[in-house]
């Protein structure tokens, strides 16, 4: 089989028409520019007046990340040598399957709101995801110094002597990317409750409180953009201690005894447990749940992707100086970043709150960081590409010379996302739209675990659908490029500017 | 005759590392030049200097690279010479939708090239010849007062890199070719330069130029 982008392109078309036949895009809200201008006024004048307020969810946001993170790295490193292992390799996929917020509202039921349930649902998925990223490192360590070694038996030397220093560098780069995506994802944990600036964000905005709003919003971007420059791996193990310490003295609501018990019991189909009808049962999870939940998550998502790779396609030139200028490169860089570190949950949110309730605040989110991503990473090949002298400027130069030449990479990184979009996009439930998000966070609300363990299931199975259709069709491309984004081996070759940055879910 | 460039005791090269020093030269109108040197010698470092110079000349560029956009087609490859003379809107669609006049313009070149019937064929699909060729094309359907080119047939046998040249020269008064077959040069160029170890050795009519003084910049 051999695809070119046309053939992507009209099948992506497609998919999105089909998506917007299903799809519920009435904006149904208060006047949008109303909102907006009161939000606009509220980020001009951001009202800082509780300072320790902040200082706490700030301090909480991070903590939560670095147990979390950390939790995930050693886990992960500890399993990265086993990966080969069927049962092994089985169980990462299982756990990361699952999206972080989706393991806290399961967590929920067993540990409450403690600082547990924030540190588990961080460090379970991710790491199902160290554990794959950490043994490719271990299996690309050039053989040649393991050669080199002289007789030793025990594996655990090697292991220990040559394969992780040889690795350490990308493992170091990988596991502070992670960070800034546990940071993100603790601050969307506070949308479900946990004391994170998520929780506060949220509650200013439902309050329309848009001033203390933008101060929350503003200390996470405080927190997230510098993160390269204030991380450094001497500090981490204080970091880390100090992390352990806040947590531990954080109050929190008791959960009664038996919580977990009860949890693992209310897990078995109520048909086993109570001798109910399974037609009914069944009747209800599959046709009335999981069917119309994943035709929604399915048809936004595929608008989402489009929105994604159409932004990405026109907005990566913003950060190219011989298209717009070097100050124009500086103001596109800029923008691009803010949507990048600006988790897709919280766009969503406050996204939700101008237009009102509808698909389309969700895949104006999806569309808006998905695409900042794809753009940063096309902008930064672009920035190695070799132009001959007497090459065009400006958009013509974008559409004779930049975009064709970017077009395979254009359209991996574009299936790439598409399962990562997908993810999130069942998320999308807990905001009131009816994606299996939507449906998990009903029966678990109502307490019928047990359905919400099926939908869970239905999600892990579409996550896998598409993951496995993404990876065929890029097997399929024409001179598809050697992409390999999760594993990062160090700025050399063409690729280096697809290497570093991954997958952040 | 009047001088198109001139550069005087010039130091050459890229970043700080200087390639070739005390360069002197001008190229006058109508001139016909080759650049002789063995393969890194500065050739295409010269070619760069001479064409910053040349800013108020409508120049044809042939880099060595051959400088195409292996995604897009021949047809796009060859009409990307001529981006400069329209405006964006115009250009945006001629990639979408090229018209049948804009197809015959660039077929006319093709022809000339022995590339006719390929304009819809993408470059990733040519061998090393044909691209060369297309690159070609490109300046031939650019047209102008200079062409520049950088090893423009190294990759095209000898009968067919002498008809390539004289089409080159049956469009643009002036030429500045690098080229590495002696023989070619000899043939084709009315004044040889040549290089050899950072600098200009000699700088003569093609017809005056002893084989001796060719053979030794190859030694």
């Amino acid at each position: 089989m051999s695809l070119s982008g046309r053939h992507l392109f009209f099948a992506l078309v497609a998919s999105c028409c089909i998506g917007l036949w299903f799809a519920d895009l009435s904006s149904g809200g208060p006047d949008p520019w109303l909102t907006l201008k009161r939000i606009g006024q509220g980020i001009l004048m951001p009202d800082f007046s509780d300072p320790m307020m902040l200082l706490n969810a700030a301090g909480l946001t991070l903590a939560l990340a670095f147990c979390g993170v950390a939790f995930g790295a050693v886990i992960g490193l500890l399993l990265a040598p086993f990966y080969r292992i069927r049962w092994v390799r089985s169980l990462c996929i299982a756990v990361r399957a699952l999206h972080e917020i989706f393991w806290a509202l399961m967590l929920l039921n067993i540990t409450g709101l403690s600082p547990l349930t924030g540190v588990l649902a961080i460090g379970l998925p991710y790491a199902g995801i160290f554990a794959k990223v950490f043994s490719e490192y271990l299996d690309e360590t050039d053989a040649r110094a393991e050669a080199a070694l002289p007789f030793v038996a025990s594996n655990l030397v090697r292991l220990l002597w040559v394969r992780v220093p040889a690795c350490l560098p990308q493992i170091a780069i990988y596991s502070l990317y992670r960070l800034e995506c546990g940071i993100r994802s603790s601050a969307v944990l506070g949308f479900i409750g946990l004391p994170t600036l998520g929780f506060h964000l949220e509650s200013y905005f439902k309050q329309a409180h848009y001033p203390e709003a933008a101060a929350v919003f503003i200390v996470f971007l405080a927190l997230i953009l510098p993160l390269r420059h204030w991380v450094r791996w001497p500090l981490v193990p204080v970091f880390i201690a100090a992390s352990i310490w806040a947590l531990a003295r954080l109050p929190f609501p008791p959960m009664g005894q038996g919580a977990a018990l009860r949890f693992l019991h209310d897990l078995v189909p109520a048909p086993i447990r109570t001798g109910a009808d399974w037609g009914t049962w069944l009747d209800k999870v599959l046709i009335d749940q999981a069917m119309p939940g994943s035709i929604a998550t399915l048809s936004l998502s595929q608008i989402a992707l489009t929105g994604a790779a159409l932004l990405a396609a026109l907005s990566f030139p913003l950060i190219v100086p011989r298209v717009v200028g070097r100050i124009g490169a500086a103001i596109g860089h800029g923008a691009l970043v803010l949507l990048r570190s600006t988790p897709e949950y919280m766009l969503a949110f406050v996204l939700l709150q101008i237009f009102g309730p509808s698909m389309l605040p969700a895949i104006l989110a999806l569309a808006l960081h998905n695409g900042a991503i794809i753009a940063h990473l096309l902008g930064r090949q672009s920035a190695s590409m070799s132009v001959r002298p007497d090459a065009s400027t400006g958009l013509t130069f974008w559409g004779w010379e930049l975009f064709p030449r970017l077009s395979g990479t254009f359209w991996a990184l574009c299936l790439y996302r598409w399962e990562i979009i997908l993810r999130e996009t069942a998320i999308m439930g807990l905001l009131g739209i009816g994606t299996l998000g939507f449906y998990v966070q009903m029966n678990l609300q109502q307490l019928r675990i047990d359905r919400a363990l099926i939908l869970l299931l239905a999600t892990i199975l579409l996550t896998a659908m598409i993951d496995a259709l993404s990876r065929y069709l890029r097997r399929g491309m024409q001179n598809a490029p050697t992409l390999r984004i999760e594993g990062s081996r160090g700025p050399t070759g063409n690729n280096a500017a697809l290497k570093t940055p991954d997958p952040c879910r | 005759m009047t001088a198109l460039l001139t550069l005087h005791n010039e130091t050459l090269g890229w970043g700080d590392a200087p390639v070739l020093t005390g360069v002197s030269l001008s190229a006058q109108k109508g001139e016909r030049i080759a650049l002789l040197g063995p393969s890194g010698v500065g050739k295409s470092t010269l070619l760069h200097a001479m064409l910053s110079r040349l800013a108020d000349q409508r120049v044809a560029l042939v880099p060595q690279e051959t400088g195409l956009v292996a995604q897009l087609s021949v047809f796009h490859n060859v009409w990307m010479g001529r981006l400069d003379d329209f405006g964006t809107a115009r250009n945006l669609r001629t990639l979408v939708w090229p018209t049948p006049t804009e197809r015959d313009a660039v077929e006319g070149v093709l022809q000339r090239t022995g590339l006719s019937g390929l304009g819809r064929r993408r470059v990733s699909q040519l061998s090393g010849g044909q691209k060369q060729r297309v690159a070609l094309a490109r300046a031939l359907l650019r047209g102008g007062d200079i062409v520049i080119a950088d090893e423009p047939v190294s990759a095209v046998d000898p009968t067919q890199a002498r008809q390539l040249l004289t089409e080159m020269d049956r469009r643009f008064e002036t030429s500045i070719v690098a080229l590495h077959d002696v023989h070619l040069a000899r043939a084709q160029a009315s004044r040889i330069i040549g290089l050899r170890k950072g600098g200009v050795v000699f700088d003569a009519l093609a017809a005056d130029v002893p084989e001796a003084d060719i053979t030794r910049l190859y030694a």
